[in-house]
Formats: structure tokens, sequence, C-alpha cells
């Protein structure tokens, strides 16, 4: 490295630009959310008692961290991915013993100073680097089953000790790796066949077990009827046909409900079956009612989709081109719950309306396709493996949270990166831009 | 190897797009096509609070406040809101139990749906007003809204001004058009009925932001959609109030009515009906506990006699009788009878007459002085028998037409609801009665003549006709409302019906004079001789109607003063007797009161003898007495359950520790124990008793 270099030197502007433009919006969607009137919104900034102003010292921090990752070496990360994968991993289950409860998930560590670090949050990164060091390496072969699989369980393991955390939300953005590993040459047949068991399973939830039963019937017949001369030559495919019907139907009528029922808690049946639209009946639900037999459960109350419709009625009543600043009602009276970290949609979509959504959206698009960008133009498998990575969190995070605020998605908590509170979320994603920014800017170095 | 899947790197863009188009489809369905969100959304957020205009004040002719406003409170429920409610705490405070608190509730949810806000309890008294205000943060989804209530300063005209009451569903079904909404307040009777689109002003909205925990944030968009209340606007009436608290205290224990119109106008300076009550019963909280009492009340003190009354009018009907005849031509002032004690003319029927002495009929002034039933019952034959109309029947019909035209057996069209026609018989009502239109003459329905038979008339019409004499033939339709604070064209359309002069007759002043002379005589050596107004010369005819269920009903109908009539007046007393005795004085002390603006030396006398005087009908205070021992006796009812709780409970305790005792004691003396303990109950019956009961009087009294 050159003693006289400036540390913006190769830096990626546009995504430099982007970052900051989502961090400001965020500050300001948290203070619409915040402000009461009468207060002095200058002091209140400064004082650092409100969420506006913590977010705005944490983005502070946050320069100062993006500066010193600026100016570090690229290839420290790769040299230590393994290690701090390792340390990240270390720190999850550490959590388990030092680790802080709050909102029911033990997920925290206290770093003194009323700051608590979530390690599930820093381990994203250290995934990302770990996963990008091992697809680089020149002995994998990602096309081999053995290195897909080993290439999965890196992705997984954190996502297992998060769902141990209660932090299931957390655990799932593990599964956008999926898509870095895609680009990577994961088979196609892979997500197809993924997406397609998704179908089925809002298919069932949504329609009537015997009527879906009855359509998958149908369309095994149908299937078979026009494969009935390949069938002739290859007697497997009327066989494929029959076992994947067995499948479909057998997960739909016995899986699911089981699932539903033994699984998972009622609550969290409950929601992802109003996001559907259905209700979901807990004197189905095993846990539910060996809890009320304990004692320990009231009964079960009506479906409570409460978050999900404010959410719907903050957005909605934003109109074309929205209340205004600071004249948002439902913001005002805070009946979105937890509207500044994981419905801080909701503000921007009441305060600013469809125009306001629509210029967020492309800004972030632009920034996710600023990313893909750099990603195709990175020499480096290790560079490119990352930035993908960088790109699939971000995209899973954005999308989770957007749909759930417009009622698409079951409500996880999963924030709208860069723009929601919480410090450990915006340092996260803070550090993931910024190295790959680093990589990026050295990419005419050649590595391995 | 990475070169072989550049193509995914494409791939991942499109699923990112159509990721972000997907969410902008729904942005796009939530934003621009749903607009149950944005309503939802207000419906959250935004607190309509109604903001009540004070009512118009109603004013007499001397620009007195018949009636005020104060300020009271409801306590609203939203009952959607009201989750989480410390029921057992609010119960508390408003004295009734849960049970009662879920059928309140029950009930306004049922009446006004679980979203718009309801009155749970209307007009709290000032202690309970303290009270919620203290503990209001524990009742979310209730707020205190502010309303007016009249208060009546002079206590008086209740049965004139009317009351205002929650409006109920029929109500609302009713006057859909003009906006009310429930717990709003309107006006149900009397003046405050008749003029309630004027009275009521406009009602305000403002707006509110509240969170969700319903706590109000503070205006919504600074106010822009707000609606400023507009107060209602003020009548003044030609009522005197002087007058009126004297005529409500002279007709004090009597039952009856009294009106009195200045013929000048047609403003109504006085109307009373006698037995009355305190409008301030009626207001705020009071209502509810006194309504069903009033409604119950055998005398009906609700009822307006003087509109809804029928009285037959006897011997006041006797100048409308002359006129009648003077109009057509068929007698002139000169015309005399010769009566000697009575009329025998038609045979059948013989119509007495009080006086029998030679030429006490000679002419019209001194029939009328003399009241001498011959003449009249002569003077109505030959009004149906005219000639000119055929046969007897076309007679009557002429004849009743002059009657409607005089404003009786119709409406007067006075500012009051529900005004009574009484009745001028139409023929088909004597054909059924005699059996055939040919059956019957002037003879069958002689005593018309002089006021009997089957006509009524109201106190209203009567006052009325005595205003058409005095002011010899035209009159204004009575009326209370003279002018309207900031009149507007419509409130003019209303009221010109009023300011119209409407001319009966066409009789000579000569005749009239005769008319006047006649029963200014009545008052100089006539029936009511003994009823003097200090320096006003005045004009009257007395009247005793037969009642066929009791004593005579006693009529008294003057105007005063003689020339240039300010006053006229119409007092009916049931079962007063001659209409000189009880009617007459206090139709002179009206009269006096409103021209000398105080009374004499001797009339405050006349006033305190008349006050005192008690004609109600021993029926009706047969009945009191009877209410008054049912409610006794359902008070010692009272008491001695409670008594017996308490003896109960204390008895358990003793028990407990007297076991021993009392199983020993068993069977010695149970005859005696017994007797002992119902004296006891007994005893405390009556000492309770008379503590509540002299509560209960009192409440009466007033």
């Amino acid at each position: 490295m050159m003693k006289n270099k400036n540390i913006s030197q190769g830096a990626d502007y546009p995504v430099i630009w982007l970052y900051a433009i989502l961090v400001a919006i965020g500050i300001l969607c948290i203070f619409m959310v915040e402000y009461s009137e009468g207060t002095n919104w200058f002091t209140s900034f400064i004082g650092g008692k409100t969420n506006y102003s913590k977010q705005l010292f944490f983005a502070g921090f946050c320069v100062l961290v993006a500066t010193f990752i600026l100016l570090t070496d690229s290839k420290l990360f790769t040299a230590f991915a393994n290690l701090m994968y390792a340390f990240g991993l270390l720190l999850m289950v550490a959590t388990f013993f030092i680790g802080k409860n709050i909102n029911g998930s033990k997920s925290w560590i206290p770093m003194g100073g009323g700051f608590n670090l979530q390690p599930a949050e820093l381990c994203k990164i250290f995934t990302a680097l770990a996963l990008a060091k091992f697809l680089s390496r020149q002995e994998t072969d990602f096309t081999k089953l053995k290195f897909q699989l080993i290439g999965g369980a890196i992705a997984i393991a954190p996502a297992i000790l998060s769902i141990l955390q209660h932090e299931l939300g957390l655990a799932l953005v593990y599964s956008s790796f999926l898509i870095a590993m895609y680009r990577e040459g994961l088979p196609a047949q892979i997500l197809i066949i993924g997406s397609s068991f998704g179908v089925l399973v809002i298919a069932s939830l949504i329609i009537d077990p015997n009527t879906l039963m009855i359509i998958l019937s149908v369309i095994a017949v149908v299937l078979i009827y026009f494969a009935r001369r390949q069938a002739r030559r290859n007697k497997g495919i009327i066989t494929a046909i029959i076992f994947i019907w067995m499948i479909s139907v057998g997960t739909q009528r016995f899986v699911i409900p089981y699932i539903f029922n033994n699984v998972f808690e009622c609550y969290q049946s409950t929601r992802i079956y109003s996001m559907v639209g259905k209700d979901y009946n807990c004197a189905d639900n095993v846990k539910s009612l060996k809890k009320q037999k304990a004692g320990n459960e009231k009964a079960p109350r009506k479906p409570d989709d409460y978050n999900v419709r404010q959410s719907k009625i903050a957005i909605g009543s934003g109109g074309f081109a929205g209340k205004g600043f600071l004249k948002g009602t439902q913001t005002r009276g805070k009946y979105v719950p937890a509207q500044h970290t994981d419905f801080i949609f909701t503000s921007l979509g009441e305060a600013f309306g469809f125009i306001g959504c629509l210029i967020f959206l492309i800004i972030y698009l632009a920034l996710l396709y600023r990313i893909v960008q750099i990603a195709e133009r990175q020499r480096s498998t290790f560079s490119r493996v990352y930035a993908y990575s960088v790109v699939s969190i971000l995209f899973f995070h954005f999308a989770v949270n957007v749909s759930m605020t417009i009622g698409f998605f079951p409500i996880v908590g999963i924030p709208l990166p860069l723009v929601s509170y919480g410090g450990s979320s915006l340092l996260t994603f803070t550090i993931l831009i910024f190295i790959l920014l680093r990589l990026d800017a050295d990419r005419q170095m050649v590595l391995r | 190897m990475s070169v072989f899947n550049q193509s995914r790197g494409r791939v991942v863009q499109i699923i990112i797009g159509a990721v972000f188009l997907i969410i902008t489809f729904q942005l796009i369905n939530l934003q621009l096509f749903s607009s149950e969100y944005k309503l939802a959304a207000e419906n959250n957020a935004i607190y309509r609070k109604i903001i009540y205009p004070d009512r118009g004040i109603i004013f007499d002719r001397k620009k007195r406040a018949l009636l005020e406003n104060t300020i009271s409170f409801d306590l609203v429920v939203t009952p959607a809101e009201s989750k989480g409610t410390d029921t057992a705490s609010l119960c508390a405070i408003l004295g009734i139990d849960t049970a009662e608190y879920k059928k309140r509730m029950l009930d306004l949810i049922f009446k006004n749906t679980r979203v718009r806000p309801s009155v749970f309890e209307p007009l709290l008294s000032a202690e309970l007003y303290a009270k919620l205000t203290e503990n209001m943060y524990k009742f979310p989804g209730f707020v205190l809204s502010e309303r007016s209530v009249r208060t009546y300063p002079f206590n008086t005209a209740a049965q004139l001004l009317g009351y205002i009451a929650e409006v109920d569903t029929s109500y609302l079904r009713k006057y859909k058009h003009l906006g009310y909404e429930m717990g709003d307040y309107a006006g149900m009777s009397g003046l405050e009925k008749t003029y309630e689109s004027i009275l009521m002003g406009q009602r305000g909205i403002k707006r509110f932001i509240r969170d969700n925990k319903s706590r109000i944030q503070g205006p919504y968009e600074n106010g822009i959609f707000d609606t400023i209340p507009v107060a209602g606007r003020n009548l003044f009436t030609s009522i005197d109030v002087e007058v009126q608290q004297l005529a409500e205290q002279l007709l004090q224990n009597k039952i009856g009515s009294a009106v009195a119109i200045n013929p000048k106008t047609g403003g109504i300076i006085t109307m009373v009906s006698s037995p009355t009550y305190n409008p301030n019963v009626l207001t705020g909280n009071a209502r509810r506990k006194n309504w069903g009492r009033m409604v119950m009340d055998t005398a009906k003190p609700m009822y307006n006699r003087a509109i809804k009354g029928q009285y037959p009018p006897g011997s006041t009907f006797k100048p409308l009788g002359a006129l009648v005849a003077l109009d057509q031509g068929l007698i002139d002032a000169d015309y005399g009878v010769g009566c000697g004690g009575g009329y025998g003319a038609c045979g059948g029927v013989f119509v007495r007459c009080e006086h029998s002495n030679a030429g006490h009929a000679a002419n019209l002034r001194l029939a009328l002085a003399n009241s001498c039933n011959s003449y009249f019952s002569d003077v109505f034959r030959k009004a149906l028998d005219n000639r000119k109309w055929g046969n007897p029947n076309q007679g009557y019909l002429k004849w009743k037409e002059y009657m409607n035209a005089f404003g009786l057996g119709r409406r007067l069209e006075v500012d009051l609801p529900s005004e009574d026609k009484a009745s001028i018989p139409d023929t088909s009502v004597y054909n059924k009665f005699f059996g055939g239109a040919r059956r019957w003459n002037s003879c069958s329905v002689l005593t018309l003549g002089i006021g009997q038979d089957k006509m009524t008339a109201t106190p209203l019409q009567m006052a009325n006709l005595m205003c058409i004499i005095a002011n010899r033939g035209y009159y204004y339709p009575p009326h209370f409302v003279d002018s309207i604070e900031n009149e507007q064209i419509e409130d003019t359309v209303l009221m010109n019906k009023y300011r119209k002069k409407h001319v009966v007759t066409n009789i000579a002043d000569k005749d009239y004079q005769a008319v006047n002379d006649g029963m200014h005589d009545v008052t100089v050596y006539g029936t009511s001789a003994h009823i003097k107004i200090p320096g006003i010369e005045y004009c009257a005819k007395t009247g005793t109607a037969q009642n066929p269920h009791g004593k005579n009903h006693s009529l008294f109908v003057a105007f005063a003063p003689k020339d240039n009539p300010t006053i006229a007046v119409a007092v009916v007393v049931e079962n007063g007797g001659y209409g000189s005795v009880a009617a007459g004085p206090i139709a002179g002390l009206i009269m006096e009161k409103y021209l000398n603006d105080t009374l004499s030396v001797a009339g405050k006398a006349t006033a305190e003898r008349v006050t005192n005087m008690n004609l109600i009908p021993q029926a009706i205070k047969n009945w009191y007495t009877r209410k008054d021992a049912e409610r006794a006796a359902r008070l010692a009812k009272l008491a001695m359950e409670e008594a017996a709780e308490k003896e109960e409970a204390e008895s358990t305790k003793e028990s407990n520790k007297n076991n021993t005792e009392a199983i020993l004691e068993q069977g010695s003396k149970p005859v005696g124990s017994k007797k002992d303990s119902t004296d006891k109950y007994k005893i405390k019956a009556a000492l309770l008793l008379s503590e509540k009961k002299k509560k209960k009087m009192g409440g009466r009294v007033q």
C-alpha cells in the first residue's frame, strides 16, 4: 500500500452516496416516529436521549468504522475470514452464558454504557467472508455435491444458533446466502424445487385440503396424459410424476398441518396464517393446549393481526402524495408497534405516500444493482462471492421487511437495513458494505 | 469456473427487480386503490368532538330571560375503545353495578354502534363530575363532554317554554334531514319544540389527533377542518313574566287555565294551565327523577289546558251570539225582548233566566249586562231561522261559519305544539244525534245560544274572542314570539302568519259600542261589579258552565281598559262555581297587574284570598292521598327489609356465639321471641321511614 494514498481512492462513490442517503432517510424516519409537538428538535438531536439522536451517534460511529475499514488492507479480510467466522460462532455460543435477555430472546451481549451487541448480526459479515473464502479456494468445485453441502453448512451453522436464541428472523436471513451460492453454480433446480415447495405450502394454507388434493391429482393426471409418449420410452417418468404427486399430497395433507399444530407455537402459526388472510384456530395447537393444561397460558385469543393491520393502515392512508412530513396521524398516534425499528417503512409510506415510497424503492434498487455490478466486475472469486453475499443479505432484509409491512410476509423481527433504528444493525451493514468497497477498490490487484 | 455462471448475475438482477415490482404493485394497491385504509386511519387517529352551541334564550316582553343556559357534563363512551376500563371503579363512582354497566353498554352499542361515541351517563352532578375528572385516566374510551343545560330563573311558564330532552331513535328517524345525532338534545314541547330550528343553532365539530391509547395529541391539521358552533338565536316573546307568575300563583290549588292576550298585536301576555310545575324539575339530571311522576299524575301537570282544555263557554258566549245576529242585520242595538224568567217559545225546552224583572232585556246593552238567557236564546234562534239561508240546517251551517271566523271550533295556530281545536259540532253530528236532518231545528239546539250544548272552546279561543270584541272586529292570531334575533327571510315567512290582521265582522261601530257598553255594565252593576281595577274601566262577561261531572266551571272573559283596550283575558276554573267567584278575581288581578304594574292593597288582599282558595275536586285529592299512602307503604316495606337484613346479619353473628344457649332455649318460649323481633322491626321501620319520608316529601313539594 502506498503511504500517500487517499482513503477514498478507488472507493465506489455511488455506493457511498446511496449509503449516506439511506442512513439519512432512516434518521429522518425515526425522527418522524418520535417527534412530538413542542420539543426543540435541535437540542433533542444533540441530547442523545431520543432514538433519533442515538441513531445519529451510531451513524457518526459508523463513519469512523467505515473510514477505518477503508484504511485497512483488503488482504486482511481474506486472511482472517475463517478466524473471524470461528470467533463469530464463539460469540454466539457465548451469548447462551453471558447473554442478556431483551424482548424474550437471549441473543445480546451487554457492552456497557447501555449498549448491547447482537453477535448474530455481526456473524452475517463473518459468514459472508467465510463463504467467500471457502468458495474461492482453488480446490473447491462448487458443482460437486460435497462442496455444496459444506458451503451450505457454513451458512446454516449460525442460523441454527440463532434459532436456539429464539431469533427466527435472523436465522431466516442466512437463507439469503442461497442467492450467492446460486451465482457460484448451485444448481438452479434446487431453487426451483425450493420455490415450488413454497408455492405448495402457501397453497395448502389457503386452499381447502380436499380441494387442493383434487387439484394436485388433476395436475398429475394431465401431466401423465401429456407424458404418455415419452413414457413408452422411459417408464421412469410416470413413476417420477406419481412420486412427486404423493410427496405433494403428503406434505399438504399431513406434514404442514403437523408442523403448524405440533411444531410451531400458537402465535407463530397464527402469524403465518394471518399473512395469507386466514384465521388459525389455536385449539388445534398441541403446544398451546399443553400450556393451557399446565395453566401457563390463557385460552387462545382471537387471531391477532393488529400489527399488520395498523401497518397497512398507515401505509395505505398515505395515498398518492402522503400526508406530509410530521403530519402522519398513525405515526404521531403511535398506532404501529415497533415503528422505529421493524416497521420504519410505514412512517415513510404515511408521510410521503406512494411517490415517496417509489423514490425510496428506486434508491434501494439502485444500491442493490450497483453492488451486483460491482460484484460482476471483480476479478477474484473471493470478492465476487462476498459482494453477492452482501447483495443477498441486503436484498433479503429489504424484501422481507417491506413485504412484512405491506402484509406479504409474516411478522419476523427483521430490520430494514440502514434505515431501521438500531446500532448493531447499522454497524453490521456499514461493515458489510465498506469491506466490499475496500475489496472493490483493490480489484485491480489480482488475488489468488 | 465462475465464468460459466456469468448469466446468473442477470438472473439475480431479474429476481431482485421482480420482487421490487411486486412490492410496488402492492403499494399501488394499498396507497392508490384502497380508500378503506384512509378511512381506517381517520377512525383510528382523529377524534371528532362535537361542540354544542348555546341554545337561544327566550325573553319576556321586558327582555327578562325566562330561561338561561348553564354548563353540564355528559360522560360519553366509545364502546370500541373502552377496553381496559377500570369497570369496578367507574361503577363505584356512578353508583351502579357491573350488570347495569354491561346492560347500558350493550344498549348503546345496539343503538349507536360500537365505534360512535354515545352518552353513557348524561348531565353529571357537580360532585360526580369532580370525582370522574380525577379518575378519567382509568377509563379509556370515556370522555367528559360539555353541554349546556337550561335553567329557569323565574321558575315559571313551564308548559309554555317546554323542555328539551335527548333525542330518541324515533325522533332521529322523523327528523333525519336535520342532522341530529344520538345524544343530541332537542325541544320536545312548548316553544322549545316550535322554534327548535332557531333555538338550536349549529353544532361545531373539532377534530383532534389521538394516539393508540386514545390520548389527545393536539388539534388535527391545526384545526382547519373544524367548524365553529353557531349559537342559537334568541326569541323575544310577549310574555310578561310577572303577570305569568301572578297568574300561576292565583291558579294554585285549582284546576283551570288563564290566558291574556294583547289585542293590539295578538301577543300572548300570559298563559297558565293549572296545575303546573317548576320547569327546573325537568332539566339536567332532575328530569329522570321527576318525569315518570309527572306523567303519571292524575291532574296532568304537563297538559296545557289553555290550548287543549275544552270547556263549554257558557254565558261568556253571549256577546258573540249578539255579534252574529248584528252582523247578519237580524237585530240592532235597540232590539229587546220581554223576559219573564225564562224562554218558553220552544215549548219542549224551557231555558230559565236568572232575572224576571220587566225590562231587564229591553235592549242589547241591558240584556248583556243582565246576562238574559231568554234574550240570547231568541237571538240564536233568529240566526238559525234566518230566511236567507232557507232552513235551520243551512242556518246552522252559516252560524258555524261565523263561529269558525271568530276562532271557535278551529285551531288558532298559536306557536305551541298540539293545540286543540275544541268543538263547534258539524250538522252531521246533530243529524246523527236527532236521527236525520229534518228532525231537528233551532229549538233542538237552543242552549247553544247560551254557550252550552255540544259546543266547547279552549281558554285561548275565548281570550281571542275577547280580542275581536276589544278590537271591534279584527284580531291577530295569538302567539308568543314577537321577534327573532337576527330575523332572516325564512323566519319572516314563519312570523308573517302572526302579523296578518284578520278582519272578522263588518258591524257598525254603534252596534259594537252596544256590546262593549253591555259588557262594561257587567262590571259596573252586573255580575262582576265587585271586581274593580283601580283607575281602570273594563269590560267583562262572567260565565258559569254547567258541568255534568260535578260543580259548575267558573268562567270569566274580559278586556281592559274599556276604551283602547290593551289586554284581553279569559279565565277558566274547573269546579269553581259562579264565574264571578273564582275566575273573575283572577282575571281582574291579571289585568290590574298588567295595566298598573303593581297590585293595590285591596288587590293584594284579593290575591291572597284567591291563592288560598282550594278548588281541587275531591276525586283528585283522594288520588293524591292514595298515592301518598302507597308510597309510604312501599317505603315502610323497604325499611322493613333493610332492618330485617341488618337483623339477620347481626343474628348470624350472635348465633355463633350463643349457639349453645339457643339450643337450650329452643322450644321453651318460641312465640314470645318471635313477637319480640317483629316488634323490633316495626319500630325500626318507623324510625327509618320518618327520615326517608321527609326527604321524599320535600322533593315532591317543589
